[in-house]
C-alpha cells in the first residue's frame, strides 16, 4: 500500500506564457503579444471574481471599467471587509522620491534576494516596474497617504532593505488602499458593471471540457447552494493560515475556494512556504482565538532585546542595560533590528527556546521604544506608532510608553499558492489566482509592504492585461446550465457534503478539531522543521480527519444562516490542505526563506539553501483524499541575481 | 469570572425575538469580548442548542463586522470596537445584555447579525472617486497640504461598522456619510464630483429610511474610530454649498 | 432645487435652521420692545403704536407689522412642518428601542420635540390673548398693550404658562442656535466652544428679558 508520502515526480511544469528576452522588457513584450478583445465583445463576457480584497476588489473594478461582466463575492456582509483591510505597514513602490538610491532594479534585487531565491525573477521584475503605477492609481484614487508639510508624499523604510521606499497611512494603510480599491468597484456595482454577492461563499469550481465555467457558492444567509456561470473564473480568496488555527488571518479567512479548485486540478504551489511574522502580541491563555500583529514598522524605531540571562524574571526597567541582549543587533549590525521577517522570527524562537524569553510561559521578547521616545520626543512617537500602541495597550493592559512591549512571532502570510503562469493562470484553463492565493512573487518569503504591493499589482494592472489573451482565445464557449451533468455531480458532492457534516451529530465542536490541527502544525510545521515531526505530523493528520468525520457536531440546518456549518466545511479542507503542507515541508530538505529545517542549517544557525537539489517550486496535483500526489517541479533560472547565502550582517 | 448573559436571540429575519438567559463560568479577564462568546458557543454546541450567531472577522478592530450593542452602548463601554473590547471592562458576576444593532435600515438577520447592505449602496451612490485603472498621472503632480491630507485621513478611517447608526434615537447615517464625504471632498482629485457626491449620498441616505440629524452626538460617542461630530456640519456645508451652486 | 432642499432630511433641517434664526431674531427685537414696559405705560403704548406706523409715508398703516406677521407665520409653520415630518421619519427609523436602556443625550436635545410642541401652543396662546384678545383676561383694549399685559400677569396661570413656556424656550434655543449653525455647516472644531457660548447667552438673556415682564408685574414694579 502507498502512503501519502510515496508521492510521484511527474512531469516538469512549465511557464509557457514567460516572454524572454532582457528582463525589463518581458511585461511589456508580453503585453503586446497578448491578444486583445474587442471592447464591443467584451460585455459579452462574463468573469467571476471571488474575493474582494485587494487583489479581488481591484480586479473587479478594473475589469468592470474595461467593459466585462462581473460577478463577484465575499463571505462577510460587505465587500469592504476583505482581510487586506488589517494590513497596517505600508506599501513598497521603486519611486526613488528619497533619492536614496532606489530603483525598479533594486526592488527587484531586494525581493528575489528576500524571498531567498525562490522566486521566478520574470515575475518579481514585473512586480517591480508596476509599483510605481500602483502608487499613482491609489492617489488618484484619493487615498490619503501620509504626507510631509511640502504636501509630497511621505515614506519609511521596512524590514530587509536599505532604502526608504514604504508609502503608508499612518498604521491603516491597508485599510486605505482596500477602501480605494472597494469604492472603485463600488462605482462598477452601481453601474451595474459588477453583480455583487456579498455573504456568498464558494464551495466548488465547476471544470467543464478542461475549462473553469462557474462556481457552486453558498448563500450564508438562507442556505441556499447556487451555480453560477462565466467565461473564466479568477480566485483572490486570500492566504491559508487559518490552518494554523491561532494566525493573524482573520476569523473566517479560509483555504476553501484554492483547495476546492486544487481538487478540481489546479495545482497547488510551494504549500509550506509560510511566513512566521516577528512582532505579533503574544497569546495570553487556551482562550486564544487569533494573535494581533503589530506592524513591522515598529522595528524602524523600537529595539528588540532579552535579557542575558536565562530565567531573568525580574521587571524590564530593573534589567540593567549590560544586562540586556540586542540580539539582533548584535547579530547582524548592518540590518539590525530590519532583519527580514523569518530571521528575525528564528532569532526570536532562538532565543526564547535558550530560556531567555519573556512575559507569561517565556513565550516573547521586547520590543523597546525608550531610546526613541528619548530620541524623537514622545509626541513623535505617538504621530508615528500611536494607533499601534493603542491598540497594543487595549489587549494587553500595559502602557508600552512605559514598559516594553513583548512581541511574539506568529503565522502571517502564506507564500505559497496556487500555481500560476506568467498570466497568473493556474493548471486548469480559464482559472486565474491572484494575490496571496497564488504562489507567484515572493518565493520563500516575502518582504514587508510586499503583499499589498502584490494584490493590487496583480488586480489593477496584470490581470486585466492577461486575461483579454484567454478570452481572445477562447471567444465561444458554450452554454452551461445547471442540468450539465458535470454540474450535477459537482453540486450532489457539495450538498453531500454540508449534509454528511450536519448528520454525524457527534460530541466535539468544530473549533476544537480546528485547534487540534492547528496546535499540531505549529507544532511541527511551524518556524523550525524536522523530518521526524514532519513525519509525525503526516501521520497524526489522518487520525484527526477520520476522527473529524466521526466526532463532528454541527448543530441547526443547512436552509439557514449557520455558522458552526461553515467553520466545518472549512475544516473539511484544512484537515487535506494541512497535511499538503506537511508533505511539502518535508519533501524540501532544505531551509529557505520561511521554511526552516534543522537539518539544513550553517555552522552559525542560519537557513542553508541547497539549490542544487531545490532551485524549483513545487508544483503539487492532487489524486484523491490522502493520496500520495503527483510532483511537478518547475526549474528557477537566475540571470540577474545570483543566488548566494543571504547576508544580513 | 462568572457572567450571566442575556442575549437577544431571533431565530430568522421574519421571527420574533426576545432576551435568552445565559450563565457563563471560567471567564478569563484577558479574554475579549468575542471569545467570552465563543466560550458560551461552544457549551450551546455540545448542549446541542444553536449557538449565537454574531458577525465578526478581523478582530483586530479594523474590518467593521463585529457589531453587538453591549449594555445599552454600541460596542460597549469602551471607545472601541466589541472585538478589541476585553472582559477585564467588566466585574465578576455582571449581568451583561447582548443586543444587534436597532435600526429600521438595519434589519436583523439572525440574533446578533444585521443587515449593513444600506451603508455599501451610500457609497455605491458617490462615495469613491472616478479614477479609472491605468490612466492616473503621477501621483506627486498635485500636492496635498499635510492639514488636508490629515483632515482626509482622519475621516477615512471609518470602518463602516454602523454604531453611530446604532446608538442614535433616529437612526441616522449622517456620521458614515459624512466621514466619506469629507474624506474624499477634501482632496484635490475629489473635486470634480464634490458637489455630485454629497447630493447623491445623502440623498441615498434618505432612500435608505435612516432617520435625520438631531445633532445629539450619540454617534460621535459610539464611534470606535473616533470620527467627529463636527464632520456632520462638514457634510452639510458640503450639502449646501452644492444646492447653492445650483448642481441639483 | 427647491425640491432638493424640501426633499432631503439635510434640507429640512436647513428650512429648520433657517426659519428658526429668523424667529430668534424676531424675539431679540421683541425682547427689547418688551422692555420697554419698564418705562411706564405712555412709552410702551408709543411703542406698541409705532409698531404699526413703521415705514410710513412709503407704506399704509400696519402693512409692515403685516409683512412681519406673514413672514412669521411661514417660518412658524416652515418649522413646524419640518420638525414634524423629521420626527415622523426619525421614529420610524427606529422603531425598537434597546431593552437595556440608558438615560441619553442632554436635557435641551431631548427636549427639543416636547418644547417645540409647548411652544407652539404657547404661541397660538399668546397671539389669542394679547394680540386678538380672544382668550384674554380682563377686558381687552386695542391700543393699550400695558394694561393688556398688566391684565395677563394679574392672573396665575397668565404667570405660569408664560414663565413654563419661557424656560422652554430658553432650552429650545440653548440647543437650537448651536444646532442650527451645524445644519447650516458654519460650526467647526475651533468655533465649538463659541458657538455653545452665544447659544447660552442668548438662551439666557432672552429667557430672563421676557420672564422680566411677568416678574415685573407680579413685584408691582409694573402695575
Amino acid at each position: 500500500m502507498t502512503t501519502y508520502t510515496d508521492y510521484t515526480t511527474g512531469e516538469p511544469a512549465t511557464d509557457t506564457k514567460a516572454p524572454s528576452g532582457p528582463v525589463a522588457e518581458r511585461w511589456d513584450k508580453r503585453r503586446f503579444e497578448a491578444k486583445l478583445v474587442n471592447p464591443a465583445n467584451r460585455r459579452k463576457h462574463t468573469v467571476i471574481v471571488v474575493g474582494t480584497g485587494l487583489a479581488g476588489g481591484s480586479a473587479g473594478a478594473t475589469l468592470a471599467e474595461q467593459g466585462y461582466h462581473v460577478v463577484q463575492f465575499c463571505y462577510q456582509d460587505s465587500p469592504r471587509r476583505a482581510h487586506s483591510i488589517a494590513a497596517q505597514g505600508g506599501i513598497n513602490a521603486a519611486k526613488n522620491y528619497r533619492n536614496d538610491g532606489d530603483s525598479v532594479h533594486r526592488l527587484f534585487y531586494d525581493t528575489v534576494k528576500g524571498g531567498d531565491f525562490r522566486a521566478r525573477e520574470s515575475n518579481v521584475h514585473r512586480l517591480a516596474q508596476i509599483s510605481v503605477e500602483i502608487i499613482d492609481q491609489c492617489v488618484a484614487q484619493g487615498v490619503p497617504f501620509a504626507r510631509e508639510y511640502g504636501g509630497l508624499l511621505d515614506t519609511r523604510s521596512f524590514g530587509g532593505v536599505q532604502v526608504s521606499r514604504t508609502f503608508y497611512a499612518r498604521g491603516q494603510t491597508g485599510q486605505q488602499l482596500l477602501l480605494g480599491a472597494y469604492q472603485a468597484l463600488s462605482r462598477q456595482i452601481a453601474a451595474g458593471n459588477v453583480e455583487m454577492h456579498p455573504r456568498t461563499e464558494m464551495l466548488d469550481l465547476i471544470v467543464i471540457d478542461g475549462r473553469a465555467r462557474g462556481i457552486v457558492a453558498r448563500d450564508l444567509i438562507t442556505g441556499r447552494i447556487d451555480t453560477y456561470f462565466a467565461d473564466a473564473v479568477v480566485l483572490a480568496s486570500g492566504g491559508y493560515g487559518n490552518v494554523f488555527y491561532l494566525s493573524t488571518n482573520a476569523m473566517n479567512s479560509n483555504a476553501t475556494a484554492v483547495w476546492r479548485a486544487h481538487r478540481r486540478g489546479a495545482h497547488f504551489a510551494n504549500p509550506c512556504f509560510t511566513q512566521i511574522h516577528p512582532t505579533c502580541i503574544p497569546r495570553t491563555g487556551d482562550h486564544q482565538s487569533k494573535l494581533t500583529l503589530m506592524s513591522e514598522s515598529l522595528r524602524n524605531d523600537g529595539r528588540i532585546w532579552v535579557p542575558k540571562a536565562k530565567g531573568d524574571q525580574r521587571p524590564a526597567h530593573q534589567i540593567p542595560e549590560d544586562e540586556r541582549d540586542y540580539y539582533l543587533e548584535r547579530i547582524y549590525p548592518s540590518f539590525g533590528n530590519l532583519v527580514p521577517r523569518d530571521i528575525a522570527s528564528r532569532a526570536a524562537k532562538n532565543v526564547c527556546d535558550e530560556g531567555r524569553g519573556v512575559g507569561p510561559g517565556g513565550q516573547g521578547v521586547y520590543l523597546d521604544f525608550a531610546d526613541a521616545i528619548k530620541r524623537m520626543g514622545r509626541k513623535a512617537v505617538e504621530a508615528k506608532y500611536g494607533n499601534l500602541f493603542d491598540m497594543y495597550q487595549r489587549i494587553t493592559d500595559e502602557d508600552p510608553y512605559e514598559v516594553p512591549m513583548r512581541i511574539y512571532p506568529a503565522v502571517h502570510y502564506t507564500m505559497g499558492g496556487l500555481w500560476v503562469d506568467y498570466d497568473l493562470q493556474t493548471t486548469v484553463p480559464g482559472l486565474f489566482a491572484i494575490g496571496e492565493a497564488n504562489f507567484s512573487d515572493h518565493g520563500a518569503n516575502r518582504l514587508g509592504a510586499s503583499a499589498l504591493m502584490q494584490g493590487l499589482a496583480d488586480g489593477y494592472f496584470v490581470l486585466p492585461a492577461t486575461i483579454n489573451d484567454y478570452l481572445a482565445r477562447n471567444p465561444h464557449q458554450g452554454e452551461v446550465t445547471d442540468e450539465h451533468p458535470v454540474v450535477q455531480e459537482v453540486l450532489a458532492e457539495t450538498q453531500g457534503r454540508l449534509n454528511l457534516l450536519l448528520s454525524v451529530d457527534g460530541d466535539r465542536t468544530p473549533d476544537s478539531f480546528h485547534r487540534e490541527v492547528g496546535e499540531l502544525m505549529w507544532e511541527f510545521c511551524g518556524m523550525a522543521r524536522t523530518d521526524s515531526g514532519l513525519r509525525k505530523a503526516l501521520e497524526r493528520i489522518p487520525q484527526i480527519r477520520e476522527e473529524f468525520w466521526r466526532r463532528i457536531k454541527v448543530p441547526g440546518t443547512g436552509e439557514e444562516l449557520n455558522q458552526s456549518l461553515e467553520k466545518a466545511n472549512r475544516i473539511v479542507d484544512y484537515l487535506e490542505l494541512a497535511e499538503l503542507i506537511c508533505l511539502d515541508a518535508l519533501h524540501r530538505a532544505e531551509s529557505c526563506g520561511g521554511h526552516f529545517r534543522e537539518e539544513s542549517q550553517t555552522p552559525d544557525g542560519e537557513a542553508a539553501r541547497r539549490d542544487e537539489e531545490f532551485t524549483y517550486a513545487a508544483a503539487w496535483e492532487f489524486t484523491g483524499t490522502g493520496t500520495a500526489p503527483v510532483l511537478h517541479k518547475e526549474d528557477l533560472v537566475f540571470e540577474y541575481v545570483h543566488p548566494t547565502q543571504r547576508s544580513y550582517a | 469570572m462568572k457572567l450571566t448573559l442575556r442575549v437577544w436571540r431571533q431565530k430568522n429575519a421574519d421571527a420574533e425575538g426576545a432576551m435568552s438567559t445565559y450563565e457563563v463560568d471560567g471567564i478569563s479577564s484577558d479574554m475579549s469580548f468575542l471569545e467570552m462568546l465563543d466560550t458560551l458557543n461552544e457549551e450551546l454546541i455540545l448542549e446541542g442548542e444553536d449557538p449565537v450567531a454574531f458577525d465578526h472577522d478581523c478582530r483586530e478592530g479594523i474590518c467593521g463586522a463585529c457589531s453587538l450593542v453591549i449594555n445599552g452602548d454600541a460596542h460597549g463601554p469602551e471607545r472601541t470596537t466589541t472585538c478589541q473590547l476585553h472582559m477585564r471592562s467588566f466585574a465578576d458576576g455582571d449581568t451583561i445584555d447582548i443586543e444587534p444593532w436597532r435600526a429600521s435600515a438595519f434589519p436583523v438577520i439572525k440574533d446578533l447579525v444585521v443587515d449593513r447592505s444600506a451603508l455599501d449602496r451610500i457609497i455605491q451612490a458617490g462615495g469613491y472617486i472616478t479614477a479609472p485603472t491605468g490612466a492616473a498621472p503621477e501621483a506627486h503632480a498635485a500636492p496635498v497640504p499635510k492639514p488636508d491630507a490629515d483632515f482626509a485621513f482622519e475621516h477615512a478611517e471609518c470602518i463602516g461598522c454602523g454604531a453611530c447608526v446604532a446608538a442614535c434615537p433616529n437612526g441616522a447615517a449622517m456620521l458614515f456619510t459624512s466621514a466619506k464625504v469629507n474624506h474624499l471632498n477634501v482632496l484635490p482629485q475629489g473635486a470634480p464630483e464634490r458637489e455630485t457626491r454629497v447630493l447623491d449620498m445623502v440623498a441615498q441616505m434618505d432612500e435608505e429610511g435612516f432617520g435625520g440629524c438631531t445633532l445629539t452626538g450619540e454617534c460621535a460617542t459610539a464611534c470606535p474610530k473616533g470620527i467627529p461630530l463636527v464632520s456632520i456640519t462638514g457634510m452639510n456645508r458640503e450639502w449646501l454649498r452644492a444646492v447653492r451652486k445650483g448642481k441639483r | 432645487m427647491a425640491r432638493t432642499v424640501w426633499d432631503s432630511t439635510v434640507g429640512k433641517k436647513t428650512v429648520m435652521a433657517v426659519s428658526g434664526i429668523v424667529m430668534l431674531l424676531y424675539l431679540v427685537a421683541h425682547v427689547i420692545g418688551n422692555l420697554k414696559i419698564f418705562f411706564g405705560a405712555a412709552e410702551f403704548n408709543h411703542y406698541g403704536h409705532w409698531l404699526r406706523t413703521v415705514g410710513e409715508p412709503f407704506m399704509h398703516y400696519e402693512w409692515t407689522l403685516w409683512l412681519v406677521r406673514i413672514v412669521l407665520v411661514v417660518a412658524v409653520v416652515a418649522h413646524a412642518v419640518s420638525a414634524y415630518q423629521l420626527s415622523r421619519r426619525d421614529i420610524k427609523a427606529r422603531p425598537s428601542t434597546y431593552v437595556h436602556k440608558k438615560p441619553r443625550a442632554s436635557y435641551a436635545t431631548r427636549t427639543m420635540r416636547w418644547g417645540g410642541i409647548i411652544l407652539g401652543l404657547f404661541i397660538v396662546w399668546h397671539v389669542l390673548d394679547l394680540t386678538t384678545g380672544t382668550v384674554h383676561s380682563g377686558g381687552f383694549q386695542e391700543g393699550h398693550p400695558y394694561q393688556n399685559v398688566v391684565d395677563t400677569f394679574s392672573t396665575w396661570y397668565g404667570n405660569v404658562i408664560y414663565i413654563a413656556a419661557m424656560l422652554a424656550l430658553g432650552l429650545h434655543i440653548r440647543h437650537g442656535f448651536w444646532s442650527a449653525a451645524q445644519t447650516l455647516g458654519v460650526g467647526s472644531r475651533t468655533r465649538d466652544r463659541a458657538l455653545k457660548t452665544v447659544a447660552n447667552v442668548l438662551a439666557l438673556l432672552l429667557t430672563a428679558g421676557f420672564i422680566a415682564v411677568p416678574v415685573g408685574v407680579m413685584t408691582g414694579v409694573v402695575s
